[in-house]
């Protein structure tokens, strides 16, 4: 087992990997930049080393600086969290060259995941069904045209090294994708340093449901079941939950084993997660696979009883993988809303300097902000996971409204009532929703 | 003639305008981007451009000029 961890990372997240390492008894290391020097994961680590200026591409996406840190602090392992560098197949391997252990796959399968049109012609080979659409970049916005048209419109403009809904749009026509494919072009560039956009056939109100997978080095891999995440606004998730209502025991069973064998097909390791597309009639498609820790990793450590990031620093340590495929059906329901600080109507953020906050009890809340903190407008605008966990779907959807009933918070605005609107809205209740959820039900003033 | 101001803390993406140009009320003349959100700034009002303040990189504050109109 390692010594000393060093966290890749800022907010929430860094908060719950410093949180993990301090249950394993690691000692971990925080990094952070001018604007975050005061920030909660640099409270609670065990030392600290600033990285450089606010923006991330001056401190946390800095490669040098970070495995400078790692070196000058001893530590031996490096935790990316999600985001920033956590794919990045260069950060991965230059951590190996340090001699430190980054937690996570190797940078090899990294770098193949992160082409997500690489990623679409090995999980087909892998037997696993993909959307339609090319399995190679478009050359340019001619030829982007012509698949479009091909396959008929809408399309889906994605960037190939592309995540997070960035460089990413919904094209309902010709004109439309040309005023697209400049801006995504632009958008892939600047965040992936790769321009490279392709065409996929846009799947009406599919859901959007994931697949967590755990592989350690020893050739051992289960799946720890489903995660719904169609409620998303701007592509970015808002709600997520374990189980999906839609996904029965036995398409579980068939998403896990497509899963398991798209993992075992890529020789995986570590924490991973298959994202599908489900259609009305309940067929899956590949979209991306996300090689790091996600953000809603809570839902299913609420129902499955598994730490994933405790497994993710263990498999990085080399330990053989003791869960057993079949102790790790759900058990009740979860549901995490993400707490952003943005205007519920317009979605547009809100930074700004947190003046009161009291967080609710009786669930699961994973921040990285208290009363005083400032939301910087250089980050990305989650404040906080709330996520709670009941015997079935409508226990958990209440222990939530009334969570988010009583929370206080001022100084900047936050989207807690949009939250509300979702979890007390009748389609959300039924389970009857697909990823067009937010756009048609809620109906903000612009989105 | 009213300039056109920066509507939050952000960072400059693009200036759609250069100096000189004509625009009108409502055409987006910059890109801004915050919390890993991009939207567009627009001119209230239709005028000729007499100065860009700006850079794209740049970062602004809430009430920062972007763009003089005369």
């Amino acid at each position: 087992m390692f010594s000393k961890i060093l966290i890749a990372n800022r907010g929430e997240i860094a908060v719950r990997i410093i949180r993990a390492c301090q249950a394993m008894g690691l000692a971990t290391v925080a990094v952070y930049s001018e604007a975050d020097a005061d920030a909660m994961h640099v409270k609670l680590a065990d030392e600290a080393y600033p990285i450089g200026p606010a923006p991330v591409a001056q401190s946390y996406l800095k490669v040098d600086a970070i495995l400078e840190a790692a070196k000058q602090s001893g530590a031996d392992a490096i935790h990316p969290g999600y985001g920033l560098l956590s794919e990045n197949p260069g950060f991965a391997k230059a951590c190996a060259e340090a001699g430190i252990t980054f937690i996570g796959p190797r940078p090899e399968v990294i770098a193949k995941m992160g082409i997500k049109t690489e990623a679409r012609v090995l999980m087909k080979e892998a037997g696993v069904p993909v959307v339609p659409g090319n399995e190679s970049a478009c050359a340019d916005v001619e030829e982007a045209k012509l698949i479009a048209e091909a396959m008929g419109y809408p399309v889906m403009l994605k960037a190939a090294a592309g995540g997070g809904g960035i460089g990413m749009q919904v094209c309902p026509d010709a004109t439309e994708l040309e005023k697209a494919f400049k801006l995504c072009a632009g958008r892939a560039k600047a965040y992936f340093g790769n321009g490279d956009l392709y065409v996929e056939k846009y799947i009406q109100n599919p859901r959007h449901v994931e697949i967590q997978v755990l592989a350690d080095h020893h050739g051992h891999v289960v799946h720890l079941n489903e995660r719904e995440c169609s409620i998303q606004r701007r592509h970015q998730k808002v709600v997520e939950e374990a189980p999906s209502p839609v996904v029965d025991a036995a398409l579980r069973e068939r998403m896990g084993e497509v899963a398991v064998q798209a993992v075992r097909a890529l020789g995986y390791t570590n924490a991973g997660t298959l994202e599908f597309l489900v259609d009305a009639d309940r067929n899956f498609y590949f979209l991306e696979m996300n090689t790091r820790l996600q953000v809603e990793h809570p839902v299913t450590e609420l129902t499955t009883g598994v730490d994933l990031v405790q497994w993710q620093i263990r498999i990085a340590a080399g330990e053989a993988l003791t869960l057993e495929q079949a102790d790790l059906a759900p058990e009740g329901h979860a549901i995490e809303v993400r707490l952003y600080a943005e205007d519920p109507n317009t979605f547009f953020p809100s930074p700004g300097t947190l003046a009161e906050l009291r967080w609710p009890d009786g669930l699961r809340i994973d921040t990285w902000v208290e009363a005083g903190t400032v939301v910087s407008p250089h980050y990305d605008p989650m404040i906080a996971k709330l996520i709670a966990h009941g015997a079935d779907r409508s226990e958990a959807i209440a222990k939530l409204q009334d969570a988010l009933g009583r929370l206080e918070v001022s100084g900047i605005k936050t989207n807690t009532p949009m939250l509300l609107s979702v979890l007390g809205h009748p389609k959300f209740r039924s389970g009857d929703f697909s990823t067009d959820f937010v756009a048609s039900e809620l109906a903000p003033a612009k989105v | 003639m009213p300039n056109v101001t920066s509507t939050m803390a952000g960072t400059i993406i693009e200036v759609t305008v250069n100096v000189g140009d004509q625009v009108e009320a409502g055409q987006d003349v910059a890109c801004l981007e915050s919390m890993k959100m991009q939207m567009y700034l627009q001119a209230e009002t239709s005028g000729k451009v007499k100065a860009v303040k700006v850079n794209a990189g740049d970062f602004v504050n809430e009430g920062d000029v972007v763009l003089e109109l005369e």
